[in-house]
């Protein structure tokens, strides 16, 4: 479960904020760094968190581990799959994750609308605040409502609220039987199906439809399993299609065109948008490659009750949705009073924050 | 230290005088309801933690949300403290009234505004009971799965404000895991969207920060739940056991094999043998500690799991290993936990129910040091504890007519706590701080964390008006808690100025 590069750098990185605290300098929290093309550019001093890592506990009776914010996510993805564990979120790697920048971007992969979220498995954190001193909020139970829950607050946030040093995540056992089968069918079809199988009881954990193809995912025992296959036929998939799929490695995310991401009811009809689309999450979330001016996007989204974020690094100045106007002022407060100075990836979400 | 608010601790309220907020909110809102005798105001002096009472100020029933906009907008104006609630259940004081304060009930706004069986939503008014949500999805095969013992009468908003939990909660999550929006009124009355009809929203998640923030940054005044397909079947196993530790390895065992059970309960000998005086659900009497595993979803693999907890059971050293044979067995078990503490309440005139959890290893150390305080006190403890997910229900048994008995019930329940916290746990699981366990905050955070809990509500609320003295503690409170438990001749808090 150790490994020779296990160390607890909190000191030097609290060492490091409160130096910059004292100089007025703005943080660019940097692990991985394999999420660059996502959000705004940072200006500021590199805060690298990659020295901080280590798994602190683990015990998988608890379904509890416990991370450094440095620690690459694929080595904590093989500790858990050593003891047939996972992160039910599946976040993606992208290359070199790590676990800090996998809580600040909170993105979650294929079985994230039957599983959770990223957020949702966010037990606890330790964080670096605007103060100046290493805090810890939440813990390493699974039921814990003592205070405001700042931890789940750290999901999403990029870096935005102060530097997370570790956090306690649930985690859950593997499913003991998972099959992967493809159906042919159009795009509306495989909405409606999807819509009319998520108020059955059937153990789909990821579903994609490409255009021309549904992909599912079924998991659960080896009785609903084999029985769910019988039920809705479809050849046999390689399992290692979800991962090119949540890796954005399938050929779909190859061409040379802007990518973005649509985050919609599961249930909303196939959009009309210049472009092609993936669609993820059982309908819930979908990828556009499109050349279409991102206000056209994000007008024909929001009619629908979703939003829009560019994955396409420059390409726009707020990637991320702008929020209403009395929101931001709330958004505003809030980094005010934790990060006073706007130390702390200063415009990565928002220009304003 | 008593938990009623304290001026001297827990900040000064501004003065209000009555007659005035009473004449300006009849001019603003004529139809509002507004309840202002002593023997109106009286029905409203607790909530579910009824050992603690303060008359409010005013209590005002709102039905349109224009009123609830105009009560916030009148107070923020006028600078009167507001307290937000529902139906009254929560069990920690969170919607205790204050002297100085309006209290605002939120009861009437109980329309189920839409259920969405394609999208598996319901949006609902805050103060549609939790289990009207199920009953009103139930058509459709679906249901709202957070299922809080008091599911028959609290209300929505209650349990996001409180992050309600139930006894499905390890394997389907608590409030905030089965939310998907928020629409609540700022202290201004200001109205804001959380959250949205999809799965994530832009920006900072303050969805996740206002469910369980106690009424103190904002009131909810429409929630949308997540819907899920009721699983096709539920079996339940009753496992008895001669020790309590034996029972405690066992669900360990259950978790290694592999098995998220639906539930998972343990009970100690004097809840089994109060339960079972009480509903009669063919529990052991003679076992040390019982559990119940509930196994959930489609049919073949619950079979298989029953199959596989069984013999993790045996093997765990259990004495008797029960399946509920039908479903009106399967109920009976379920009925014997679900009344365990009325039933409780019949053995002693009053009873202080505990909400700390703890990694779940820590059990068999955990009881043992309860059943040392328990002598100490001389105060008898049963044990309650939903153990998949290691959230404790001590029940402290007493008579409030005995003097001194309450005072020492809630130092027990204290010291309980505490253990909790420094286990590596929580003072509160699912019942929320409130006032109940404001002098707890003090052990379970330290000055700075405090420190930025309060940078949070000043975000929101920088005047404090809303539910004030309730969730966080002041660091002068802690000063003051911190003084009378002075520990290994080390003051909490050091840097602060005792009065």
């Amino acid at each position: 479960m150790h490994s020779a590069l296990d160390r607890d750098a909190g000191d030097a990185l609290l060492e490091q904020v409160n130096q910059a605290l004292k100089n007025a300098t703005p943080l660019w929290i940097h692990g991985g760094n394999s999420k660059a093309f996502l959000g705004r550019s940072v200006t500021g001093e590199r805060l690298d968190t990659r020295a901080h890592r280590g798994i602190v506990s683990y015990d998988p009776t608890e379904l509890v581990v416990t991370v450094r914010c440095g620690t690459p996510l694929r080595e904590l993805s093989e500790v858990l799959s050593a003891s047939q564990q996972m992160m039910p979120c599946e976040p993606p790697s992208f290359g070199d994750a790590t676990v800090g920048g996998m809580i600040a971007s909170g993105l979650s992969g294929p079985r994230r609308p039957w599983a959770g979220s990223v957020r949702d498995f966010v037990l606890g954190t330790r964080v670096i605040t605007g103060q100046g001193k290493i805090l810890r909020f939440g813990g390493e139970v699974m039921k814990n409502v003592a205070g405001y829950d700042l931890s789940r607050l750290m999901a999403g946030s990029f870096g935005t609220l102060g530097m997370i040093t570790e956090v306690s995540l649930k985690v859950l056992p593997k499913p003991r039987q998972a099959l992967s089968i493809s159906l042919e069918m159009d795009s509306e079809r495989a909405l409606l199906r999807l819509a009319e199988w998520g108020q059955q009881p059937l153990p789909i954990s990821a579903a994609c439809h490409d255009g021309q193809r549904l992909h599912l995912r079924l998991e659960g025992g080896e009785g609903s399993v084999t029985a769910a296959h019988d039920r809705l036929g479809g050849e046999v998939l390689d399992a290692s299609y979800w991962e090119d799929l949540n890796e954005h490695r399938l050929s779909f995310f190859d061409e040379d065109l802007p990518l973005w991401r649509l985050s919609v009811p599961h249930n909303t009809p196939w959009l009309p948008l210049p472009g092609r689309q993936l669609i993820d999450w059982g309908g819930a979330q979908r990828w556009l490659k499109s050349g279409a001016e991102a206000a056209f996007i994000r007008r024909v989204v929001e009619g629908v009750g979703g939003h829009v974020t560019c994955y396409s690094h420059g390409l726009i100045d707020s990637p991320f949705q702008p929020l209403p106007e009395a929101l931001m002022r709330y958004h505003r407060n809030l980094k005010r009073r934790l990060d006073p100075q706007g130390t702390f990836n200063p415009g990565r979400l928002y220009a304003e924050l | 230290m008593n938990i009623l608010y304290d001026e001297h601790v827990d900040g000064v309220l501004p003065a209000v005088d009555k007659a005035t907020l009473l004449q300006a909110l009849q001019a603003r809102l004529p139809d509002l309801e507004i309840l202002h005798q002593r023997e109106e105001l009286m029905p409203y002096e607790c909530d579910g933690l009824s050992a603690y009472r303060t008359t409010p100020l005013l209590v005002v029933l709102p039905r349109h949300l224009d009123e609830v906009q105009g009560v916030l907008a009148l107070c923020h104006a006028l600078q009167v403290p507001v307290v937000a609630r529902g139906a009254g259940t929560g069990l920690s004081g969170g919607a205790l009234p204050l002297e100085k304060g309006v209290l605002l009930v939120m009861a009437r706004f109980n329309s189920i505004l839409h259920i969405d069986p394609a999208a598996r939503t319901a949006r609902v008014q805050p103060g549609v009971r939790n289990l009207a949500i199920s009953q009103a999805a139930a058509p459709f095969g679906l249901y709202y799965a957070p299922d809080p013992s008091s599911q028959i009468a609290c209300s929505i908003g209650g349990n996001v404000a409180e992050n309600a939990g139930g006894v499905h909660c390890l394997k389907y999550g608590l409030t905030v895991h089965n939310l998907l929006k928020v629409d609540i009124l700022t202290v201004e009355g200001e109205h804001l969207t959380l959250g949205s009809d999809a799965l994530d929203s832009p920006g900072l998640d303050l969805l996740a920060l206002f469910t369980g923030s106690e009424g103190m940054l904002g009131v909810i005044t429409e929630v949308t739940v997540k819907l899920l397909p009721k699983p096709q079947t539920a079996k339940v196993l009753l496992a008895a056991f001669d020790s309590v530790e034996k029972a405690g390895r066992a669900v360990g065992d259950i978790i290694a094999a592999g098995i998220i059970p639906g539930g998972l309960e343990m009970m100690d000998n004097l809840a089994i043998r109060a339960a079972e005086d009480f509903i009669h659900a063919g529990y052991p009497v003679q076992a040390a500690a019982i559990l119940l595993c509930e196994l959930d979803g489609v049919e073949a693999d619950v079979h298989d799991d029953c199959q596989r907890v069984r013999q993790v059971l045996e093997q765990a050293g259990a004495t008797e290993v029960r399946q509920a044979r039908d479903e009106a067995e399967r109920v009976r078990f379920w009925a014997g936990r679900k009344n365990a503490f009325p039933a409780v309440g019949r053995l002693s005139p009053d009873y202080y129910c505990m909400d700390g959890t703890i990694p779940r290893r820590e059990l068999p150390g955990v009881l043992q040091a309860i059943a040392v305080l328990s002598a100490e006190y001389g105060l008898r403890v049963a044990n309650v504890f939903h153990a998949g997910d290691g959230n404790m229900h001590p029940l402290i048994l007493f008579d409030a007519n005995q003097p001194g008995e309450l005072d020492r019930a809630e130092a027990l329940g204290g010291k309980i706590l505490e253990l909790c916290v420094k286990v590596g746990g929580s003072i509160t699981g699912e019942h929320g701080v409130g006032r109940e366990k404001i002098n707890q905050m003090c052990a379970q955070f330290n000055s700075d964390e405090l420190t930025v809990f309060h940078a949070v509500k000043a975000a929101f609320d920088p005047s404090g008006l809303l539910n004030p003295g309730k969730n966080i503690p002041t660091l002068h409170r802690c000063a003051e808690f911190g003084a009378m438990h002075v520990h290994l001749g080390q003051l909490p808090f050091p840097e602060l100025e005792r009065f």
